[in-house]
């Protein structure tokens, strides 16, 4: 563990998950966006949250690294309690992995660099390690040959690789998706879950919000659908998809699989 | 011609029809594209063929470039008297400053080049060195044009001319973007009273004319010293304008703070970045490349409003010019003088123009396919 690991009861007992939330709630102003969220995600779980636009599931994953505050109940990763406690936050993002909807690479930086940046700044890694490091998992992702150009010279379900292989460079032991696929044309879709699907083989914690229904029977241990800032039904892959429980569950599932 | 046919999926990529590139495709398309755009260029071809000629005629063709006084000049030729400017030649650069020493201003302009170099062009020779011979310029520049340490000291009412420009110029360009930078991180600060003095700031120095902050830099500071303190006036005056141009700067910085999407600072901040890591290697590399247009208007008009200080009594190029026109050996050549003047600043600025321009389109890493 690491050295900020937090001694408190409640720490002790969260040890064996990667994330936990319990009685979570969070306002945008008035508007309460997430109402008691409760989740144990245990180490090497691979979770899929899914849900219709709006229903708070990109603010949860985005709490679980504090690009989100939340203000009431407890968000603990990896042993470490989010609070306002800075050091705190640093370690769980040095250990959480995020992938956005719009890839945010550094439009300044070429691949390499936007891969490097973290492993060097935040790990204190030798460049040339962190090189090494980087082409490694730019191989992973098949694009070692794009090392060298820029962002905007690579289409999006490259760039969006890239964004993974970034993440990957800090070797994290939670992963976050954020809908990685939303923002890219069909085409490009399928060799982004490719890599994820790879990536889901390793052991890895994974949380993803997605709606690739594919994606979530291949690799989900769990899929959790949320709806108006709560969690409606949670539920493995297979009974999620044969025999949702809920009528909001139903409604969702018959709108996306419908085509 | 005939239509070639191809089978589906085959047809080759062909070059563009003969007649939409080359000279004669361009001249079509931007002279003479339609009846207003003839009339257009008819008018400014004849436009040009009245203005050009004479400027011409009275530059060079029909001027004189010696003689004693200006009745001299007269008799050679009836257009500009440039006698006048070579005889006045050093006051417009040096000003006041000793004859003996002049040497020590030439050496700073020469240091001045070799920094300009290293700073402007990423691949000069010995450019690391060259880095941080900059950083130390300023302090060498001091040293030789102020004297002191060995070399013999000049007082800075002694400054004047293109020396003046350049000292006040170079020295506002060189401050003001750090501190506007620093403004403009303030005024987006977490802390109250960081982002307070910085609104304070800008807002006060933004709503104050620079001449009143020169008269206040001239006259009232001495109010507020304690009494037999002496203040160097040159040395407000850098100050006074500085902090002028930095409040603009920090403007024209928080503009390109806000054009940052949100997902840079979400990216930074996911990987862990400390705060000044991530201002120093993603958000100010991307503000500043965005800023080079406003920054660089900034520096322009900066270097431009150098010519105030004669306001409060040190003469600048323009100054030295205006006392120079009160000499009645060569009274009413004005025409001469401003237009030296302008030359000489509009080199430097369209300089600075060309190399913002320049640096803009290196920096372009966003859409190149």
């Amino acid at each position: 563990m690491n050295e900020s690991h937090n001694n408190t009861p409640e720490a002790d007992s969260a040890q064996d998950f990667a994330v936990t939330i319990r009685n979570m709630h969070k306002w945008y102003g008035q508007f309460h966006v997430l109402k008691n969220i409760n989740l144990n995600v245990v180490r090497g779980e691979k979770i899929v949250i899914c849900g219709p636009s709006g229903s708070g599931k990109s603010t949860m994953i985005r709490c679980i690294n504090r690009l989100e505050e939340h203000q009431q109940g407890d968000i603990i990763v990896d042993g470490t309690e989010l609070s306002n406690d800075l050091r705190n936050i640093e370690v769980v993002r040095r250990e959480v992995g995020m992938v956005f909807q719009h890839f945010n690479l550094f439009p300044h930086l070429t691949v390499l660099e936007n891969c490097t940046l973290a492993p060097i700044w935040v790990r204190k890694a030798p460049r040339a390690e962190a090189e090494e490091t980087a082409m490694q998992y730019l191989e992973r992702v098949k694009i070692p040959d794009q090392a060298h150009k820029f962002p905007g010279q690579l289409s999006g379900g490259q760039q969006q690789r890239v964004a993974i292989a970034r993440s990957l460079c800090m070797r994290p032991r939670i992963m976050l998706f954020d809908e990685p696929t939303s923002a890219l044309d069909p085409e490009m879709i399928k060799e982004v879950l490719e890599v994820m699907v790879e990536l889901a083989q390793e052991g890895r914690t994974m949380l993803c919000v997605t709606h690739e229904m594919g994606f979530a029977k291949t690799v989900a241990d769990r899929v959790i659908f949320m709806d108006e800032g709560e969690i409606i039904e949670e539920n493995s892959p297979e009974q999620f998809f044969a025999s949702p429980k809920h009528e909001r569950t139903k409604l969702f599932l018959s709108q996306i699989l419908e085509h | 011609m005939q239509q070639e046919t191809y089978k589906p999926g085959e047809h080759p990529d062909l070059p563009p029809p003969s007649n939409t590139i080359g000279p004669m495709a361009w001249i079509r398309e931007n002279l003479l594209s339609s009846p207003t755009n003839i009339v257009m260029t008819a008018l400014s071809a004849w436009f040009l063929y009245e203005i050009i000629p004479p400027t011409l005629e009275w530059v060079f063709l029909d001027a004189a470039f010696t003689g004693e006084n200006r009745d001299e000049c007269r008799a050679k030729a009836a257009g500009a008297c440039w006698a006048f400017i070579s005889e006045r030649f050093n006051l417009f650069t040096y000003g006041f400053y000793p004859h003996e020493s002049r040497w020590r201003v030439d050496l700073s302009f020469l240091l001045l080049l070799i920094a300009l170099v290293a700073v402007l062009w990423d691949r000069a020779p010995f450019r690391k060195q060259g880095l941080y011979f900059a950083c130390a310029y300023p302090f060498i520049a001091g040293w030789l044009l102020l004297g002191g340490y060995g070399l013999e000291p000049v007082e800075t009412d002694k400054f004047g001319g293109f020396m003046l420009t350049l000292v006040v110029g170079v020295t506002g360009i060189a401050f003001s973007l750090p501190i506007g930078i620093l403004l403009a991180l303030g005024r987006q600060s977490d802390l109250l009273a960081i982002r307070l003095f910085s609104v304070g700031f800008i807002e006060f120095i933004r709503g104050v004319p620079l001449i009143t902050l020169l008269f206040v830099a001239s006259t009232m500071l001495n109010y507020f010293l304690p009494r037999g303190t002496t203040f160097d006036l040159l040395l407000r005056v850098l100050i006074m304008v500085t902090l002028f141009s930095s409040a603009y700067m920090a403007e024209v910085i928080r503009g390109g703070l806000q054009a940052i999407p949100k997902g840079q600072y979400e990216a930074a901040d996911a990987m862990g970045l400390k705060y000044w890591t991530s201002m120093r290697l993603i958000v100010l590399p991307q503000v500043l490349k965005i800023s080079i247009p406003g920054i660089v208007n900034t520096f322009i008009g900066l270097y431009k409003d150098t010519t105030l200080v004669i306001i409060i009594g040190l003469l600048d190029p323009l100054g030295i010019g205006r006392s120079s026109l009160a000499d009645t050996k060569w009274t009413g050549l004005s025409n001469e003088v401003y237009l030296f003047v302008a030359i000489f600043f509009f080199i430097s600025c369209f300089g600075m123009a060309r190399y913002s321009l320049y640096l803009e389109r290196k920096l372009e890493t966003e859409h190149k396919r």
